[in-house]
């Protein structure tokens, strides 16, 4: 359920190295835990974030939940296909539910993420699964 | 809604709650089932075949003496005396101000038999307010504890629970009841319920709750029942348009403004509330809750903003996705200049103003 290739934050947030830029969406245990998306609000591209910035919302049927980018970096890609179909997060969070793709500024910045161990260890120690 | 100290409140269903995997989330004090496979799918097996909901939470309180029906008449807006035994109705337990100390809906048993069910955050205040605001020979009992409460809802749902009793199911019109065996158990079946379906409500012992329960699940299956938590009972609530206490009533809206002039009966008699409520009927509302559709992209929420031309002209009380309809919807306190169907203004989401108009509601509403 936390593949092995990306980095995780302690948001929720997953971001996979493509070259120089990070593909970036919300975990299983994320999606999870929000139930039914049915909103997911992009920002536009070329805007620059900065590490752990907001940068969109998801919604539940229920709750608003801020989207935290996993690496400072200006933003190339914005996933429009969620637009329509939101719940393209719930079915397939690691894939087609991805949300945006970032040039990243600094990629040390990266080392300052979990890998999928830790973020389960993480997710142990949080009392989630 | 403030949540009381201390441990969650549980209902008699808890243990089959949290071994069938429902997502369990403290509301108004109480440990209750949000969801089960998913408020969407919930909601829709309601709209389009059934659902259950443990409503144990809810209270009952029981007005019994030869002054049931004056204490009745004396606590609420609505015309108790117009029940026939054996007919619910919706009313609202008012304060002085016409405010709402909630809403309730009022059984009548007998001439000196009356119940009323309340909302479960609202139990002890309320039972505090009735026994404080009536005189006379009349027992107020609290019979909270003592009473499980299950919903089946959906167009479905008159052949699901006809394979569960005798009773003539047929026969119950909507908005009235019948006592009778369930599952071989003394139960009260009334045809009402809080998604804007057909449907009923089955109180009875909460030591036959979760057989019932069980027994509904397996009646239901072949026509896809699910069973449902608080999410999607609030989505369908929305959609039917139902007041919510706490968000879109409460103590600080009057019956009027909140646009249930219906439950009013300002000829019937005295009652607390009346004097503020026969002025403000005379003289107009200032402000008036309304139901609105998103006509841009976004969700309303409650205490969203929602402003005409950048002014400030009320606030939302509830909002969200309407699943059945495939829009975003919400209901709000706005100025009464502002509250003809058709009215555009804007909610503002996130320091955003997003177009949305007035709708005739309820926003759904069943075949008959």
């Amino acid at each position: 359920m936390y593949p092995a290739d990306l980095k995780y934050t302690k948001e929720h947030e997953w971001i996979r190295v493509e070259g120089d830029k990070g593909r970036v969406g919300i975990t299983h245990h994320a999606q999870s835990a929000l139930g039914d998306v049915v909103f997911v609000e992009l920002p536009k591209l070329g805007r620059r974030l900065k590490q752990m910035e907001t940068f969109g919302v998801v919604e539940s049927v229920k709750a608003v939940s801020d989207l935290y980018c996993p690496a400072s970096g200006e933003v190339v890609e914005a996933n429009t296909t969620l637009e329509g179909k939101p719940e393209l997060v719930n079915q397939d969070c690691y894939g087609a539910g991805w949300m945006i793709v970032v040039k990243v500024a600094d990629p040390k910045e990266l080392n300052k993420l979990m890998d999928a161990k830790a973020y389960e260890a993480y997710l142990a120690a949080e009392g989630g699964h | 809604m403030s949540a009381p100290e201390g441990p969650l409140k549980q209902t008699p269903l808890n243990a089959v709650h949290r071994q069938t995997g429902a997502k369990m989330v403290p509301f108004g004090g109480w440990d209750m089932p949000v969801q089960y496979r998913g408020i969407l799918d919930e909601h829709k097996a309601v709209r389009g075949a059934a659902g259950i909901f443990d409503v144990s939470h809810m209270g009952e309180v029981e007005f019994r003496g030869p002054a049931a029906l004056e204490a009745v008449q004396r606590l609420t807006s609505n015309d108790a005396s117009r029940l026939a035994v054996g007919q619910v109705q919706y009313s609202a337990l008012t304060t002085e101000a016409g405010t709402f100390v909630d809403d309730l809906t009022v059984y009548k048993f007998a001439d000196d038999h009356y119940m009323a069910t309340v909302n479960a955050s609202n139990i002890d205040k309320d039972f505090a307010w009735m026994r404080d605001h009536t005189k006379g020979n009349v027992e107020i009992r609290n019979q909270s504890d003592e009473t499980a409460l299950i919903a089946l809802q959906g167009p479905r749902a008159v052949e699901i629970l006809r394979k569960l009793t005798p009773l003539d199911l047929a026969a119950i019109k909507y908005y009235w009841f019948a006592r009778g065996k369930v599952l071989g158990q003394e139960a009260i079946v009334s045809r009402t319920g809080y998604t804007g379906e057909d449907g009923f409500e089955v109180y009875l012992k909460p030591g036959y709750a979760a057989a019932l329960w069980n027994a509904l699940l397996e009646a239901g299956q072949p026509f896809g029942l699910l069973p449902c938590g608080l999410g999607a009972r609030d989505t369908l609530r929305l959609e039917a348009k139902m007041a919510l206490y706490g968000n879109d009533i409460d103590d600080r809206h009057t019956v009027l403004e909140a646009d249930l002039g219906w439950i009013l009966k300002l000829e019937k008699g005295e009652f607390i509330g009346k004097p503020a409520l026969a002025k403000q009927k005379a003289e107009g509302v200032r402000r008036r809750l309304v139901g609105f559709e998103m006509a841009g992209r976004g969700i309303a929420r409650s205490h969203y903003k929602i402003l005409k031309n950048g002014q400030p002209i009320g606030e939302v009380t509830s909002g969200g996705p309407a699943p059945w309809l495939n829009s975003n919807i919400g209901l709000g306190y706005v100025l009464a200049e502002h509250s003809a169907v058709g009215t555009a203004f804007d909610i503002l989401i996130r320091d955003n103003p997003v177009p949305a108009r007035v709708v005739p509601t309820p926003f759904y509403k069943r075949k008959r």
